[in-house]
């Protein structure tokens, strides 16, 4: 285990890893999305009570839930980075913060679209929509104070500690439907079992869920590589990497 | 029938955005990505082209 953990902060082993299995992301992730898109629009039933406007969850959740994923990935990492002094720990907190903010802005559109036929608003200062909306600010603020600083190792740092202090909001998110009284329905998933979502419409939300995680596994790689040639390019090792 | 898909029970105009913009976020992930990783090999070859004297 420790010592898995000690090759992830090797330069040359995290590129290799991430070039490995970014086909294998990228293949699983267009089954599931491909699966999860085709059976949520054609063949899931209409809701009783919102018709064919829930099928928009298919879209929405999957990118909320990734969002959340992607910024407490964010924090983890740049975590690593500060309290191990592990450059890799930098790398993919670097490399996950435009992927999780392009997820948040989904995740904000999607809803608000929801909104529109659901609430009869495209938005309302809502607990949930406005602590994703700050979500959405905290990647903003990490991805801008990382080349603010002339030192790119004190720039990580400090997107590190952003992010970290950042970290509180995701269960604020969470859990904002049910500390406050909200607009926004409770959690989807934990509603697992009840008859109320059979299975033609959850099988699709968790292909996606699924895909969704798989995709961003995928990109998550390919932004990993740029980071770490980037950050290692007078290396010697990265001489054969970029002749591949 | 494919009429009544399209139309996704009067909610099309909220539905179809969704996953087109949701399509359009996985593309340009896609792409920026493939961008920024291509830019940092480029940046490698330079600077190892540098430091072995090359002309660039």
């Amino acid at each position: 285990m420790w010592t898995w953990f000690y090759k992830l902060a090797s330069p040359p082993y995290v590129y290799g890893v991430a070039a490995a299995l970014t086909p294998w992301f990228f293949a699983l992730a267009a089954l599931t999305i491909g699966y999860g898109t085709v059976a949520g629009l054609a063949f899931a039933p209409p809701d009783y009570q919102q018709g064919d406007a829930f099928r928009i969850i298919y879209v929405h959740a999957p990118a909320a839930w990734l969002s959340l994923f992607a910024y407490t990935t964010m924090a983890v990492a740049g975590g690593i980075g500060l309290i191990w002094r592990i450059k890799m720990g930098h790398a993919v907190a670097a490399a996950t913060a435009p992927i999780g903010a392009s997820f948040t802005l989904l995740a904000l559109v999607t809803g608000s679209l929801w909104g529109r036929p659901m609430w009869g608003t495209y938005w309302a200062w809502d607990p949930r929509l406005t602590s994703e909306l700050i979500l959405l600010f905290l990647y903003v603020g990490v991805m801008s104070l990382r080349p603010a600083f002339e030192d790119p190792a004190r720039g990580d740092r400090a997107a590190a500690l952003l992010s970290i202090v950042g970290v509180v909001n995701v269960p604020i998110i969470h859990y904002s439907v049910l500390w406050w009284n909200s607009l926004h329905q409770g959690a989807t998933i934990a509603k697992i079992g009840k008859p109320e979502m059979p299975g033609s419409m959850l099988w699709p939300l968790l292909s996606m869920l699924l895909g969704f995680m798989l995709f961003y596994g995928a990109v998550l790689c390919i932004r990993v590589r740029g980071e770490v040639l980037n950050r290692e390019r007078q290396a010697t090792w990265v001489r054969e990497a970029v002749k591949s | 029938m494919m009429s009544a898909f399209w139309s996704m029970g009067g909610y099309a105009r909220y539905v179809w955005p969704c996953f087109g913009f949701a399509g359009a976020v996985l593309i340009w992930n896609l792409w920026s990505a493939r961008g920024y990783l291509a830019a940092a090999r480029v940046r490698a070859v330079r600077a190892l082209a540098m430091d072995a004297g090359e002309d660039v």
